[in-house]
């Protein structure tokens, strides 16, 4: 049977051990003094997507094709893509319009995942507030639109993996090409 | 005779146990009467399930218990595994059961800070878990992403593979762990005033919490040994070494130190399967994703979450969309038998007794 009282002195113990700690103990010395600290963020940690391109032309190099596939497989419905068309009305492979409402977005990822073409990623921007409650909260696609070097400089490991694989893809395809072409100029000449 | 007066408690912010209210009626200080209200928080969680992917109910079960956002990934995983006959790549086992019993960890150290705000030590206790937890969401941050809507667990194994260092720092808050276990015992379990709030209040006989339904540490506070861990050994539970702690008379004292033993527990099975964890890829290639269609037939997938049995009951017709998306929320469950734990104490306890079975509102409400 312990002293009356022994267990709050006790306990008082641990307070005291914790407070004179938190001004010289590395791990009690918690709180970081934001916004003059800043975390640094785990290369995963994500939140709100955006698109990549190639090359320094944002329009020229983006990486959309305006497949819908993150539009129809989104949660909650939060991207929406109009398909861009020609004088003719022919269908191109590009979006004319890309909007995500980051207001309804839930960054689960989901979007990246799907995506075949590896063109929409997820940033790592956090400070995001407005003063309105609707229209800076839709992205359209000049906001969403950020460069590979962008991409490589938040998910290093990720975005190099990436364009390995773009890069093996490619080659690829021009040894497909190639192939293809060198199979077909000695048919030419045997009908010249 | 006495007049009696009604007293509505809450609803609260979301940071204390949620929007939950009670219609309490009391005689003096004495409960006579407790009816809960809920349903502030209903987000239509399964309808919005049975009009989306079977993917895409993913990220919206990190949003259940928000505190465990990746034993709910597991549980849902688990369901449509079972319904799709899909096998788990083996490497992605062991990271589920270390995800698990992080998460486990870290929602018990939260009810430990959390019931002491209830008795109204708000705040240092509650600092001192979350300092700990911290440490834990910081794990589930660089391997999934985000600190709590963690959406991981994919069909057939999960999203990706572990960072480079990510078992190390997972190893190092693993031995860690039992130090922070002390210094809050020492901080805690021996002190007067804590005793007296909770020993011999609201006992809940082993009998009665068996009829009642509920499950995890609040049925075993009471005596009854069962885990489902043990009971259905779910994925790979049966090649870890662990005990199940039991409770003896099920009072707010021992709903209180179970969650103090089982983490303890959890460390000694954390310790087993980061040691044991194969090379290997972290989802079986076969596993559909997107566009998934199980065939037609329905499915049962349970865990023993930290608050008790988390299910999902899923019935499908060969769709690419669930037909029928049920869940069976241990909080809610769990909640059932308050109004029978709080009559005859004391309107001060009420808080106690509700804290000390653990409910978060994004389940119980859903």
């Amino acid at each position: 049977m312990n002293l009356p009282g022994a267990g709050l002195i006790q306990g008082l113990a641990v307070t005291a051990r914790n407070f004179v700690g938190s001004y010289f103990e590395k791990a009690r010395m918690t709180t970081e003094q934001y916004p003059e600290e800043r975390p640094k963020l785990p290369e995963n940690a994500r939140s709100f997507p955006f698109l990549v391109f190639d090359g320094d032309d944002a329009e020229a190099g983006m990486r959309c094709v305006a497949c819908k596939i993150c539009e129809k497989e989104c949660p909650p419905q939060c991207i929406l893509i109009v398909q861009d068309r020609d004088e003719a009305g022919k269908a191109l492979k590009r979006p004319k319009v890309f909007e995500i409402d980051i207001a309804v977005c839930m960054s689960c990822q989901i979007c990246v995942e799907v995506c075949p073409f590896d063109s929409i990623r997820m940033d790592q921007d956090y400070e995001l507030s407005s003063f309105d409650r609707f229209a800076p909260l839709v992205l359209d696609k000049a906001k969403l639109l950020k460069s590979n070097e962008y991409y490589q400089s938040i998910h290093p490991t990720e975005a190099a993996e990436t364009d390995a694989r773009l890069e093996a893809d490619r080659k690829k395809k021009e040894a497909a090409a190639a192939a293809k072409a060198a199979k077909a100029k000695p048919a030419e000449g045997a009908a010249g | 005779m006495s007049s009696t007066i009604d007293i509505s408690l809450g609803p609260q912010h979301p940071s204390t146990h949620g929007v939950f209210r009670m219609n309490v009626t009391l005689d003096g200080e004495t409960v006579t009467r407790l009816q809960p209200v809920f349903g502030y928080l209903h987000r239509n969680h399964e309808k919005i399930a049975e009009s989306n992917s079977w993917l895409a109910a993913m990220p919206y079960t990190d949003r259940l218990d928000y505190i465990c956002p990746l034993t709910n990934n597991w549980a849902y995983a688990l369901a449509v595994e079972k319904l799709a006959g899909i096998e788990v790549a083996e490497r992605a086992e062991y990271i589920r059961v270390i995800t698990a019993e992080l998460t486990r960890l870290q929602n018990h150290i939260a009810f430990l800070g959390f019931i002491l705000g209830d008795m109204g030590a708000w705040g240092t206790a509650l600092m001192y878990a979350f300092r700990e937890r911290e440490k834990i969401l910081d794990l589930f941050e660089s391997l999934t992403g985000a600190r709590m809507m963690c959406n991981y667990m994919r069909f057939g194994g999960c999203r990706c593979d572990l960072p480079a260092g990510w078992l190390e720092a997972a190893r190092q808050v693993a031995d860690g762990f039992p130090a922070f276990l002390d210094e809050m015992e020492a901080l805690l379990t021996g002190n007067e005033i804590l005793l007296a709030r909770l020993q011999g209040v609201a006992p809940l006989a082993a009998d009665r919490a068996i009829n009642g339904g509920m499950s995890g540490p609040v049925l075993r506070a009471s005596g009854v040994d069962y885990d489902i861990r043990k009971a259905d050994a779910y994925g790979i539970y049966s090649r870890f070494a662990f005990r199940v702690p039991r409770g003896s008379v099920g009072d707010c004292y021992d709903r209180f130190m179970i969650r103090v033993l089982e983490a303890r527990e959890s460390v000694a099975i954390l310790k087993q399967a980061i040691a044991s964890i194969p090379d290997g890829p972290v989802v079986n290639p076969k596993a559909k994703q997107r566009g998934l269609r199980p065939p037609a037939g329905e499915a049962y997938g349970r865990i023993e979450g930290p608050k008790g049995e988390l299910g999902f009951y899923l019935i499908s017709t060969g769709g690419d969309r669930p037909y029928r998306f049920r869940i069976r929320p241990p909080s809610l469950i769990n909640l059932t038998l308050l109004e029978e734990l709080c009559l005859g104490t004391k309107i001060a306890d009420v808080m106690v007794i509700l804290g000390s079975i653990d409910i978060v509102l994004g389940e119980v409400d859903r």
